[in-house]
């Protein structure tokens, strides 16, 4: 993990910097409650991922992923329970398995491969879910806005 | 499609939102969502004004659908649900909007934090846009219990269900019920005889109309949910009638067959037919098939000649049951930590080093020695004896990391009976701390290293071996005089460490219940649900769920027991009827969805997916399989989850 402190300072120099749009899906029964812990915590990170709350990361359609990108998100971040750890028993592997292929997708077409995360964060990892945040925006920052699935209007 | 009339209710949580999220601002800008025809902000939504708020702008308004604009729904989904209700319409028309944890407590810039609650507001608007006004499905219930495993912890469940009036099967692996207690001599703290205290109850269990006892079982499989499993139980051949058995032992005294007796833990020997113990419960013999030389008259059938009562049929074949419970209680047990483990103290080959259980079966009258201590090797009474603690607990670099919470006590009660048979003799106990809480426990202590003299040695022993003049040399440290201490023992007895046994190991798998680090059954909550495993309808009791004693084993039991009965009291449970739901004219029977469902709540009918409503969980793992968007779980559909996703994105 580079060091967070790097964005703010190199802020100053990029007056008008780009504040990346991420979508993050997140399961009800893990990472939701993690990132209710995060609050409970009152851990700060920044405030550019909005999250939509699913049943399981199972349950995530690769279409999500598209569709959010296509309506010009910056990166999609689809995060739930470890492996082993569902609370649905094995949702999250049919999701891993899934989503590794739409990475590999993602790749392929040309986008670039850090813009599509997965990220395992149980309801007692707060701090793991500010910092996966943290780290996701510190990156898109860095990458700039995402075109290439945005859809021209 | 009607246009829905959608009531937004954004709270201030005190200061706790209103402080970072311009909650005025929030309110108005949700009046421009097409669907939002009423929109307001209050400083506590949750309160009674506020709830009550709720219900006249649904009213006046003929709100149609709710989104509360607050906390985490964990916290108040349900408040505004049943609030909806109060009003008329269908709490599952109302969603949370989580601007509490997931942003105001989480952002400091009021600006951003304002903009992230606009878009999770909206999303939440369009989704409710699409929420159907759902009832929850009714599941009837098997008004039966199921108990696997027949020590303390489940003979208390099984008495307390069954007293209740409702049915109990207790399943037991071994062929009598009783467990571990009943090799216990006496008991912490007030040193009453275990069997005394025991076989009161494993009688009632075996005379209870609403019991039925399957011993010689074990659970194969289990199929359903709670309210309604279905459970696969195997019964293995005993070939012996317990009907017919008059308990005469003629056929004991035919056998030729001696293996070791594992209820005196090797200390004793059996023949292949055998008696678990005299009060097995139930009272009837049974042909070790392992051991016996072949089921067979013509390689020995001494046993099946004797018997008078015609009793003994080498016939008998394993037979399978299945039952129907509406729930189901998992108290199978604990095993010691194998002395295999530990090479330091002589890896279980040093003769006269004995286990915790072991130690119990020489002081029990109806054990290996009818109650006098005498050392396994040369029957003689030993004069110094040396009980190490904490033996594979607590020791996160070789074996368990955990403590086993009663060894302490236990191994207290070891000195305080062996002073009591060998008065004359010399007790030591190696320890790390002494861990004594609960009632009369710590007295129960004081007493072993006052009133019998025991001498308690703070320190680790690293290594003992057996010398030439047949003593077992103890060598260790205690550690409060920071000398080395050397002891020729004529005894060495292990407080190993409590482990989760096979039998719970192999349960959980059945059950598709979790476990934790240490194998342990893992319960719902640390706290607040220790009796509930994460699936609804199976509970959790004894040991199996982590170390405990006899009280606490028993407190448990009757709390699982409690649980149950407050289950099926019920005369249909409900079943979240947020489930998927299959879109025939798009589906092409490919069986993705099939494949994908962790319930088996799928199947191809007709060509085409059907869902089972009672044993579908909602997660929606179908949906997000399925390549033509034909199966979704209500409520959260793909139509949904892209309109939620189009809010985010400002479209
Ligand atoms: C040396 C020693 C001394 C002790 N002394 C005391 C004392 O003085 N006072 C005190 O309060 N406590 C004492 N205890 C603790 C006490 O033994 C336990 O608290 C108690 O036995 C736990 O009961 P249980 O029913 O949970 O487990 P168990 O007694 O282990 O019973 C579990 C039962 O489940 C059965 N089973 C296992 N798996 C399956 C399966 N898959 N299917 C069907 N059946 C299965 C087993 O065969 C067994 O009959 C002592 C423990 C030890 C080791």
């Amino acid at each position: 993990m580079s060091n967070p402190s790097q964005t703010t300072a190199t802020a100053p120099t990029a007056p008008q910097e780009h504040e990346p749009r991420i979508v993050a899906f997140q399961c009800k029964w893990c990472t939701s409650a993690g990132s209710d812990l995060a609050g409970v915590s009152r851990i700060q990170y920044p405030a550019n991922a909005v999250p939509i709350q699913v049943m399981c990361s199972g349950m995530v359609s690769p279409m999500y992923v598209l569709s959010a990108f296509n309506k010009g998100a910056d990166g999609v971040l689809v995060s739930g329970c470890h492996p082993g750890d569902c609370h649905y028993m094995k949702g999250n592997f049919f999701a891993r398995r899934k989503l590794y292929l739409v990475q590999k997708l993602l790749q392929f077409i040309g986008l670039e491969s850090d813009r599509f995360r997965m990220s395992w964060i149980s309801a007692a990892e707060g701090t793991k879910y500010a910092q996966v945040i943290s780290d996701f925006v510190r990156d898109m920052k860095a990458l700039g806005p995402q075109r290439k699935l945005k859809a021209k209007r | 499609m009607t246009k829905k009339r959608t009531g937004v209710f954004v709270c201030h949580c005190g200061n706790n939102i209103a402080a970072t999220v311009d909650v005025k601002r929030l309110a108005e800008e949700m009046t421009d969502e097409e669907t939002v025809v009423y929109s307001q902000d209050y400083v506590y939504m949750c309160s009674d004004p506020g709830q009550n708020s709720v219900i006249q702008a649904i009213k006046d308004n003929q709100l149609d659908s709710v989104v509360v604009s607050c906390c985490s729904p964990n916290l108040h989904e349900k408040t505004f649900r049943d609030n909806a209700e109060r009003a008329g319409i269908s709490g599952f028309t109302c969603e949370i909007a989580n601007i509490r944890e997931q942003c105001a407590w989480v952002h400091k810039n009021r600006e951003e934090a304002t903009e992230k609650a606009i878009k999770i507001s909206r999303s939440a608007i369009r989704r409710v846009a699409h929420n159907k006004a759902l009832d929850p499905i009714a599941v009837p219930v098997t008004r039966r219990v199921m108990v696997i495993g027949g020590g303390i912890a489940g003979i208390q469940a099984a008495l307390d269900v069954a007293n209740a009036g409702l049915e109990v099967i207790l399943v037991e692996k071994l062929a009598t019920i009783g467990g571990h207690m009943l090799q216990l001599s006496e008991t912490f703290p007030t040193l009453d005889c275990s069997q005394c205290i025991l076989s009161p109850k494993m009688v009632e269990v075996s005379r209870h109309p609403n019991i039925k006892l399957m011993t010689y079982s074990e659970v194969q499989d289990v199929s359903g949910s709670v309210g309604n499993f279905r459970v696969k139980v195997l019964q293995k051949p005993t070939y012996v009638d317990p009907e017919a058995c008059k308990l005469c032992d003629d056929c004991v005294q035919v056998c030729p067959v001696v293996v070791p007796n594992e209820h005196d833990l090797g200390l004793t020997a059996r023949r292949a037919i055998h008696i678990p113990f005299a009060q097995a419960i139930p009272a009837s013999y049974t042909l070790d098939v392992d051991a016996c030389l072949g089921l067979n008259p013509i390689r020995c059938g001494k046993c099946k000649d004797v018997c008078e009562a015609g009793a003994i049929n080498y016939d008998m074949q394993p037979r399978t049951v299945f039952e129907e419970v509406g729930a189901i209680i998992v108290a199978t047990g604990f095993d010691l930590y194998g002395q295999e483990n530990l090479g330091e103290y002589g890896a279980g080959k040093v003769e006269d080093v004995l286990d915790g259980l072991q130690f119990e079966r020489l002081c029990s009258a109806s054990g290996a020695t009818k109650g006098h201590v005498l050392r396994p090797s040369d029957h003689k009474v030993p004069k110094e004896v040396v009980f190490i603690q904490c033996v594979g607990s607590r020791d996160p670099a070789q074996h368990c990391a955990y403590c086993s919470k009663i060894c302490c006590m236990y191994t207290a009660k070891h000195a305080r009976l062996y002073k009591h048979h060998v008065p004359d003799g010399r007790a030591y106990v190696f320890y790390i701390d002494i861990r004594s809480g609960g009632k009369g426990y710590e007295e129960f202590v004081q007493r072993t290293m006052e009133d019998d003299e025991t001498i308690y040695l703070r320190g680790r022993v690293s290594k003992l071996h057996r010398t030439r003049d047949g003593k077992v040399r103890v060598l260790g440290t205690d550690t409060l005089t920071g000398q080395n201490v050397e002891i020729d023992a004529d005894m060495v007895v292990l407080a190993l460490a409590m482990q989760p046994s096979k039998g719970t190991e192999q349960a959980a798998k059945v059950l598709k219940i979790g476990r934790d680090k240490d194998g342990f059954l893992a319960e719902a909550h640390p706290k607040l649900k220790p009796v509930e495993s994460v699936t609804a309808g199976i509970y959790l009791a004894g040991a199996a769920q982590g170390p405990k004693d006899i009280p606490e084993t028993v407190s448990q039991a009757s709390a699982a027991a409690c649980k149950v009965l407050a289950l099926l009291s019920q005369d249909t449970l409900s079943h979240a009827p947020t489930v998927a739901k299959v879109r025939e004219s798009h589906c092409t029977g490919c069986e993705m969805c099939v494949d994908a469902c962790p319930y088996q709540a799928i199947r191809l009918l007709n060509g085409k997916a059907v869902v089972n409503e009672v044993l579908c969980e909602g997660c929606g793992t179908c949906a997000g399989t399925c390549v033509r968007a034909a199966i979704d779980v209500k409520n959260v559909t793909q139509l949904q989850i892209h309109a939620m996703i189009s809010a985010i994105m400002g479209g």
